[in-house]
């Protein structure tokens, strides 16, 4: 298998309130492929989009990244200066929020935004090769070059995802994360920004990590799938394998609950609710709502395992059959 | 045989600025009725497709422009007393967003109590507390951990299905549920979904599901509407229109639906980038002389007039149409039938039986 391009490793993010502290994220492992497409699923309050922003280490206050590491081509970006940290940013490791459409600055120009994003990453570039750079960015978004004099409110949401994909790839990064790029998006006009994110991800060789809720859009994109529960991941395995045979019981459950056009019926959600990140029950954070639930899962927290090649796992219905030993 | 609820020619413009003489139709030319036998219709279309606007409509929060919203063959805007009063009883709504519906000072009960009281659904405190019983539960929700709590001390999903609970109690004839499930997870979607449709089957309500998202409607409907920038592309039953789409917006939409199945690839179908972009734009078409902001049914009615009973002045879907033809630019297209059960508007089909605008109901 090809190298990590980057590692998170026990990495624990808390948001400190008056009531303690909210484990948003607490203890994720895993790795990014070079040219891999991973997918980090979970529902509201799950702790994916806070590992997003933990991988650009944007935490603000309350937030904190308690412990971890994060290894970006073998650089702890957790250590780094600020400056050094700033200079990461975008030229290899690169962000597209969510609603990041609505990141753009209304009174100017794309032309400008694009090139403003490249000064201050010094790439200084003269008048007219920073014009053909944008055209040539513009061009691999699918966009058409008038739309380099457009203001961002004279395109539609999709073009101004589009123009964010443009800038968050500007300086060729290796890693582009993004955090639900077509939340609030059409499905026909998803699909273009997705398509294009595909385009573009090839043509840099870069990675992505695709975070959000829609399984349906993980199916279609990522190679391998996260599923997150509570602040950590449940299962981590090859999207194929997570779809035609989900190991952890909640993974189940979500696969089962979707609806699809390939069979009408009844439906069937997953009784009971996501607990509070503030009080989280002990052992396995999913045994109250599991129907698998044994004595030992509400005292010993399970670890994520690989228990079959390529296929991790954090469950004690799979402490017999571990890979590794 | 008057219907519960009907939209008979509703066309719905809105207006630019004081001197444009372009208006913004959000709604075309649209008929449809709720008879009393129960059914679960879906009214799907992407942002800009005139769907919240239907509504809207339906409820009476706004008038059409021109065209009329019948309850029991009553005109919306010139209901007595007391027939609004049944209105207020019969159709309820179901809104988006689970969050912004409550008042963060009370608690969760009073969306429950305040319209026993107003309707006096119940006779004594005991009946009362029995009728909240019965509807939360009927939504999955075991009362004593619900009531006495304050909205924020519960979840989107929690919430949801209180809101449901509340239409359960009214024992209305129509629900309408504008995008119900859009802001909730997709563990507890499933069960909001299935306690609607759990109304219709056992309370035999009828239920109108407003969606942009096509496998939820697949799932609880039985007959579905399809509209694109104000006019309605197809509409029948939702088999025939979610498994064989006969219109190339439909087929669009439903090739661009990512399926939660990694063999299922995204569809192949060329998409016509430039023009697709500008879907999120409404239709706009000039009416001739200035509309000012609230178009006139005068000027509105007499654009109409003109292009024979519709606003549009071709197919909504010409621009990015692949099989786009002359005549998709000349006319909107009318209703054509395709099958028992479904028609589209679309002039590959015009070989077929033209219906007028007020059949549509008669389809499926």
């Amino acid at each position: 298998m090809a190298a990590p391009v980057l590692r998170v490793d026990d990495l624990r993010v808390w948001y400190h309130t008056g009531r303690g502290p909210v484990k948003a994220v607490d203890g994720v492992t895993f790795d990014v492929i070079s040219e891999e497409r991973l997918g980090l699923v979970g529902e509201s309050g799950s702790g994916k989009s806070t590992i997003a922003l933990a991988l650009m280490r944007l935490i603000r206050p309350p937030g904190k990244i308690e412990s971890g590491s994060i290894r970006l081509d073998g650089v702890d970006v957790l250590e780094v200066s600020e400056e050094h940290m700033r200079r990461l940013r975008l030229a290899t490791l690169a962000l597209v929020a969510q609603g990041a459409m609505n990141s753009l600055n209304p009174v100017v120009r794309v032309r400008e935004q694009i090139v403003d994003a490249m000064h201050d990453h010094d790439e200084h570039l003269p008048a007219r090769a920073a014009n053909e750079r944008v055209i040539s960015l513009l061009d691999q978004v699918g966009l058409r070059p008038e739309v380099a004099d457009r203001f961002p409110h004279e395109l539609s949401g999709g073009m101004k995802q589009r123009v964010c994909i443009a800038i968050a790839i500007c300086l060729r990064p290796k890693v582009i994360i993004a955090d639900e790029p077509t939340s609030a998006l059409d499905v026909v006009v998803q699909r273009q920004v997705m398509e294009t994110l595909e385009r573009v991800q090839e043509m840099l060789n870069a990675s992505v990590v695709l975070v959000g809720h829609d399984m349906g859009l993980m199916a279609q994109f990522v190679d391998r799938l996260g599923v997150m529960y509570a602040g950590r991941l449940v299962e981590v395995s090859p999207v194929n394998d997570v779809f035609a045979e989900p190991l952890h019981p909640y993974t189940q459950l979500l696969i089962a609950s979707l609806p699809s056009f390939e069979h009408k019926g009844t439906f069937r959600g997953i009784p009971g609710l996501a607990p509070s990140l503030l009080d989280r029950p002990s052992g396995c954070s999913f045994h109250p709502r599991c129907p698998h639930a044994m004595p030992r899962c509400s005292i010993e927290d399970p670890s994520l395992t690989e228990v079959r090649p390529g296929r991790w796992v954090a469950c004690h219905l799979y402490d017999a059959s571990s890979v590794t030993p | 045989m008057t219907a519960l609820l009907e939209a008979r020619k509703v066309t719905k413009a809105f207006g630019g600025g004081l001197l444009d003489k372009r208006v913004t139709v959000a709604l075309d030319d649209f008929s449809f009725a709720i008879e009393e036998n129960p059914r679960v219709t879906a009214v799907v279309g992407e942002s800009g497709s005139g769907k919240t606007t239907l509504a809207r409509l339906l409820l009476g929060l706004i008038s059409p422009t021109t065209g009329q919203v019948l309850y029991d063959g009553h005109d919306l805007r010139h209901l007595t007393g007391e027939q609004r009063r049944a209105f207020l009883r019969d159709v309820q709504m179901i809104f988006q967003d689970p969050y912004e519906v409550y008042n963060p000072f009370y608690r969760v009960e009073h969306v429950l109590e305040t319209p026993i009281a107003e309707f006096k659904l119940a006779s004594s405190p005991q009946a009362r507390r029995a009728l909240i019983q019965e509807s939360l539960r009927a939504v999955g929700l075991r009362p004593d951990e619900t009531l006495g709590r304050y909205p924020h001390q519960l979840s989107g999903g929690q919430r949801q299905r209180i809101m449901v609970a509340r239409a359960v109690l009214m024992r209305p004839r129509l629900i309408i549920a504008d995008e119900p499930v859009s802001m909730v997870d997709a563990s507890l979607r499933a069960t909001i979904l299935e306690s609607l449709s759990q109304l219709n089957r056992d309370y035999g309500m009828s239920i109108i599901y407003i969606t942009h998202d096509l496998t939820t409607a697949y799932q609880i409907s039985d007959n579905i509407i399809v509209l694109y920038r104000g006019s309605v592309a197809e509409a029948g039953t939702v088999d025939l229109v979610v498994r064989e789409p006969k219109h190339p917006y439909t087929q669009l939409l439903i090739q661009s639906v990512p399926q939660p199945n990694p063999s299922l690839a995204w569809g192949s179908t060329d998409i016509r980038a430039e023009t697709a972009d500008v879907s999120n734009g409404t239709m706009q078409v000039e009416v001739g002389g200035a509309v000012g902001l609230v178009p006139t049914a005068a000027a509105v009615s007499a654009a109409a007039k003109a292009r024979g009973g519709h606003l549009l002045t071709g197919c909504p879907f010409a621009d990015r149409c692949p099989h786009v033809m002359a005549i998709c630019r000349e006319n909107p297209p009318p209703l054509f039938r395709i099958d028992q059960g479904r028609v589209a508007t679309c002039f590959l089909y015009r070989d077929r039986e033209v219906l007028s605008s007020e059949q549509l109901g008669e389809v499926f």
